[in-house]
């Protein structure tokens, strides 16, 4: 049975695409079928993050519009066999997108697919709206940061009322996914506590991902950071959520940044 | 086709069927029986219309033209009277209804749902909210009191008629009474509201003493202003 995941936030720039990259490579590495699909029409990054850009032939929007065959469009990734981008047109806008046409594909890909990942745009327009339209399960990236945790509040009250689950009465499935995690700053009360966050957004706890420079350092290559470089703590977290997205019960871990002898002799460096 | 071809003959066919009557037993004085009668109709006007009425006369002894006096006063109260038991078939003329025997008793329960139907449903006057109200969401319900089970999330927006009661955090904003009801109250189990007002007169989060965050508290109008003040 496939399952349409929609990775959103509400807010911009709190690591969608980079989770959405991460993420789909995970669960490819698990030996699940997977294909991402971009929704950022207009201001595509996917494909960039996971190194397809190259690739790009045939598009979303030429799909909807049936200038091309979904077959065509879809850009199988050159590490993992299992992992498929679909990518978001660069040239057009959320306009370009129809509900019709998003509902096809979407029943398309769950026939071809065992997860389909729906990187959604920020905002709270046409792209997000569509993005969420169809999804049985959710990612709502959080920043733990007030204006990150009140937008992700906003679209969870979104996908409570305006998905077609919800219209029929039943529930999206909702996690919230934790990034840009920073323990010693969270410790000194400069950043909103985890426990803040899950009273707040009142939803379960799918990971923490911990700032790091791994993330930055795969983006930059065209890779996941979860295939980029498996050991790093990023890649680890992402990893024990794409397992708990699979149903199973993985301890969650709260990173602690390991400082260096050096590190902790000179103290802290201005950040 | 023939024209001019005899009419068969149709059988009379005869079926029984019984139906459910009110009976009304009249006792003396017959004129204190009535002004009773007169006093239901008053309760409720029509409720006898259209309802089959038997009378049983067996309580009193009255003479033929008592009898169509009855049944006339009964007339003139839009009551029509299907048939008379327990009198003597010397006293029923035709000009009357037909003598009726062998009733048996019921239980009038068909009544019961008719009168339930006739009342219109009351309005609601309370709305539950089991799940959080999210950041951008507004409830709006004039009628009355408005409860929430979870939290309110900032930027959203409670509007009620009466009082506004949060078993959660209170972190948007909530008018109470806005048709200008005084009285109404706002109660929360933790508050960090960006806005509260009552019939018009509001706070911001700023003016909120910083004492009371995260708190249980409550929300009244004394006169023109608004006073928080924990809860327990």
């Amino acid at each position: 049975m496939a399952k349409v995941l929609v990775v959103t936030s509400g807010k911009g720039g709190v690591g969608k695409t980079t989770s959405t990259a991460a993420l789909g490579a995970a669960l490819a590495q698990l030996g699940e079928k997977v294909v991402v699909v971009d929704f950022d029409v207009g201001l595509r990054n996917l494909d960039l993050v996971l190194g397809a850009e190259r690739r790009v032939v045939f598009d979303l929007i030429n799909v909807v519009q049936g200038v091309a065959k979904l077959s065509q469009a879809l850009i199988r990734d050159k590490r993992l066999e299992n992992l498929w981008l679909l990518p978001a047109s660069q040239t057009r806008d959320k306009d370009a997108l129809t509900e019709e046409g998003v509902r096809s594909i979407i029943a398309d890909l769950r026939t071809k697919f065992d997860w389909i990942l729906c990187d959604s745009p920020a905002g709270i327009e046409r792209g997000a709206t569509l993005a969420m339209r169809y999804a049985d399960e959710a990612v709502i990236v959080t920043n733990p940061e007030v204006s990150s945790v009140r937008d992700s509040d906003r679209i969870i009250g979104m996908l409570d009322s305006k998905t077609v689950k919800a219209e029929k009465g039943e529930r999206v499935e909702k996690h919230v996914l934790i990034t840009r995690y920073d323990s010693a700053r969270a410790a000194r009360g400069e950043m909103l506590s985890i426990e803040d966050i899950l009273e707040i957004l009142a939803i379960p706890l799918l990971g923490i991902i911990p700032e790091s420079q791994d993330v930055l350092r795969a983006s930059n290559v065209g890779s996941p950071v979860t295939l980029n470089n498996a050991a790093s703590a990023p890649a680890r977290a992402y990893i024990d959520a794409v397992r708990r997205l699979m149903g199973e019960t993985v301890t969650m871990m709260v990173p602690v940044e390991r400082k260096g002898l050096m590190n902790r002799l000179l103290g802290r460096r201005a950040a | 086709m023939d024209a001019s071809a005899a009419p068969t003959r149709q059988l009379v066919r005869m079926r029984g069927r019984s139906y459910v009557a009110f009976v009304f037993c009249p006792t003396v004085p017959i004129v204190g029986w009535l002004e009773e009668i007169d006093a239901t109709l008053a309760r409720s006007p029509g409720f006898f219309v259209g309802k089959p009425v038997v009378l049983d006369l067996s309580a009193v002894d009255l003479s033929q033209s008592a009898i169509s006096h009855l049944v006339a006063s009964l007339e003139q109260r839009n009551i029509r009277v299907l048939g008379i038991e327990g009198v003597d078939a010397a006293h029923v003329t035709t000009s009357m209804p037909p003598l009726l025997t062998g009733g048996r008793h019921c239980v009038l329960t068909q009544i019961e749902p008719q009168k339930a139907e006739a009342k219109p449903k009351p309005k609601s006057t309370s709305l539950l909210l089991e799940n959080p109200v999210r950041s951008g969401q507004s409830v709006v319900f004039t009628d009355g009191d408005v409860t929430v089970l979870g939290s309110v999330g900032s930027g959203a927006e409670i509007v009620a008629g009466g009082s506004i009661h949060v078993y959660g955090a209170l972190r948007g904003r909530a008018m109470a009474g806005v048709n200008g009801n005084s009285a109404a109250r706002i109660y929360c189990q933790k508050i960090e509201a960006e806005l509260l007002a009552i019939d018009g007169y509001y706070q911001t989060a700023e003016d909120i003493s910083a004492t009371l965050r995260n708190r249980p508290a409550q929300a009244w109008l004394d006169g023109e202003i608004m006073k928080i003040t924990p809860l327990n």
